[in-house]
């Protein structure tokens, strides 16, 4: 069975009104453009030296020098590989969760899946150091990510424990609910940041920024496949996705089992936002931006919109980074400022120019 | 064979079906007409099984809650009262969604055939948010068709249960819409639709039933119910059923006849 059944007949004279051809022809693009970020991000930065003859060296079998080595593959590799799971889960979860809530404008952020996240690591970096050595010993270096995914985890349980009666997940409970925790997370990590001393100020803020700099082998290892499990779960939610833009009942008519689908698509977004925010810190629009404008470019077809989110989110993730590394270098700029940046105004500027097919 | 016995529906603490038994055969047009609220949504979304209720329905014998989704989508398919979309689909792509129950594989010409039996050809490019609300209507008729598009598949027969049809819909098209239900019961298929329009109901159907209340005041031929006092009595006002020139109650009889003719001069 195909991962993702895109493998439409050939258009011998495809209806107008079916977008099929353009979709796979989008996902071909943003796989493409994927790739050359991918080796933009690992030739480009702030070295002072030219890795993409080195790259080129390393796979034509050649020896590299030491340096180009550590650089290529012990700092950039990871980062780039975090880049492209970050922001492939962030894409994804956004059209997960708007596909869910039958909303455009719903993500990871609105529900409070990133504000539980969140509380989760500013009490990791905040509380930390009262955990017992013996503890600290063992959990070390991954205290805030596996904090903030449980963070992340437990508000999405809870959100979920609140608005599911007798079986049924009721979407506006859920949504409403997920303001009210958004809002207690946020106040319990004001609380904190007023106990944080000077040092934790500066990690809560950079981490609230978002960045990828911290990016290694190890935690890779952490995030890499919860996101990749959460990743493949996808492709089983896209057809009920479609049946549900005609509202839950209307999907159970088309037979399509609601209950186990949304239990499968909250899951998802759970383990793909906790991982992306523990690794990552907060990195906002990518949810957003990155459906909506393949939306608009292929339709909201969720067999083709998953898997294009996801490339096209890695390959944004990749971008930003690589300004945020180069733009004020040898210094970094949180990743979250660049796409905020980059995010904000574009996204305006699609809602201008696409209001009518919006506003219905 | 849909059965409805002695069930009961509440909603947010307030009874809203009473004890009522309902039936509809197979090969039938089954209208269901009353005042508003008296329940006639809520019988239909009983029986598709959007509402808990007490009591039993049975399709075809065995009990509608034995049945899976899958099974159920294979075997009817709904049109809702009012269905808006979350995100921009095209014609095209609404109508296709009807393929979802996965019957009739992926047949890209099936939309298209749907589409011009509800007399919207040529629309499948347009969003389908663009439309007037009488051709989303439409629209969605055409996917509900896609879904079951066979009257009779393996032997049995393919149900449309239709929530107010032809509420946004201009008198010709209104009739188009009932001579596509008639069409569909009259191939073998089964209808059942909610109506307000005691004159479509009479000239289309082959069973009705009358709400009041949230009880049946009573079901049959549309000559035997749709009379002055049952009409006067559920409607709360005089009714007068016109026998008139048109003579409606003769209609029922007279219609799926002269659609046949119909269809054979064509």
């Amino acid at each position: 069975m195909a991962l993702f059944d895109i493998s439409v007949a050939p258009a011998a004279r495809r209806p107008i009104g079916d977008r099929r051809d353009r979709a796979v022809q989008a996902i071909w693009a943003s796989a493409i453009l994927l790739a050359v970020m991918a080796v933009a991000s690992l030739t480009v930065g702030a070295s002072g030296t030219s890795l993409f003859g080195a790259l080129l060296d390393w796979a034509g079998g050649q020896g590299i020098g030491l340096r180009e080595r550590v650089i290529l593959f012990d700092i950039r590799a990871p980062r780039m590989l975090m880049g492209v799971l970050v922001g492939a889960s962030l894409a994804v979860s956004g059209a997960v969760m708007q596909g869910l809530f039958r909303n455009p404008l719903a993500d990871p952020g609105l529900v409070g899946v990133s504000a539980g996240a969140g509380l989760g690591a500013i009490l990791a970096i905040v509380l930390g150091g009262l955990l017992p050595a013996s503890i600290a010993a063992i959990t070390g270096m991954y205290t805030v990510p596996v904090a903030a995914f449980l963070g992340g985890w437990l508000t999405t349980m809870l959100l979920y424990k609140v608005a599911t009666r007798g079986g049924r997940t009721s979407v506006a409970v859920m949504l409403l609910a997920g303001i009210a925790v958004g809002a207690l997370s946020g106040a319990l990590s004001g609380v904190l940041v007023y106990m944080a001393d000077d040092a934790q100020l500066r990690d809560l803020t950079f981490w609230g920024l978002g960045s990828l700099a911290g990016a290694t082998w190890g935690k890779l290892a952490v995030a890499g496949p919860l996101i990749g499990l959460s990743l493949c779960a996808t492709p089983f939610l896209a057809k009920g996705l479609n049946g549900l833009t005609l509202g839950e009942a209307t999907a159970q008519h088309l037979g399509i089992r609601v209950q186990r689908m949304k239990n499968i698509a909250i899951l998802t977004v759970a383990g793909a936002t906790g991982a992306a925010v523990a690794v990552s810190g907060g990195i906002g629009f990518v949810g957003i931006v990155i459906p909506h404008l393949l939306r608009l470019l292929i339709g909201p077809d969720h067999r083709f919109l998953l898997p294009a989110s996801a490339l096209l989110g890695g390959s944004l993730l990749l971008l930003a980074d690589m300004i945020s590394r180069t733009i004020i270098a040898p210094a970094e700029l949180p990743i979250g400022i660049v796409t905020a940046t980059l995010g904000g105004p574009f996204f305006l500027y699609i809602l201008l120019r696409n209001r009518g097919i919006l506003d219905m | 064979m849909i059965d409805v016995q002695d069930i009961s529906v509440s909603i947010a603490g307030t009874q809203i079906l009473n004890q009522l038994s309902f039936r509809a055969g197979a090969g039938q047009v089954t209208s269901i007409v009353g005042p508003n609220g008296s329940g006639k949504t809520t019988l239909l979304k009983a029986i598709t099984g959007e509402l808990p209720y007490h009591g039993a329905i049975a399709f075809d014998g065995a009990d509608i809650r034995s049945y899976s989704s899958t099974a159920l989508a294979a075997r009817r398919a709904v049109l809702p009262q009012a269905a808006a979309l979350s995100f921009p689909f095209t014609v095209f792509e609404v109508v296709r969604l009807g393929l979802l129950s996965g019957l009739h594989g992926q047949s890209d010409d099936l939309p298209a055939r749907a589409l011009a039996h509800v007399g919207l050809a040529g629309f499948e490019g347009r969003f389908y948010h663009a439309l007037s609300g009488g051709e989303q209507q439409r629209c969605q008729l055409a996917r509900v068709l896609v879904q079951v598009w066979e009257p009779i598949r393996d032997g049995k027969s393919s149900w449309l249960l239709l929530d107010e049809p032809v509420s946004a819909l201009d008198i010709g098209h209104q009739l188009e819409v009932m001579k596509i239900a008639r069409d569909f019961a009259d191939r073998g298929g089964s209808v059942i639709a909610v109506m307000h329009d005691l004159n479509l109901t009479a000239m289309f159907s082959n069973s009705v039933a009358l709400l009041a209340k949230g009880r049946m005041v009573t079901q049959g031929r549309p000559i035997d119910v749709l009379t002055n006092s049952h009409l006067s009595a559920a409607y709360r006002c005089d009714v007068r059923v016109n026998e008139a020139p048109a003579a409606i109650h003769c209609l029922p009889y007279l219609l799926p006849h002269m659609a046949s003719v119909r269809r054979a001069a064509e």
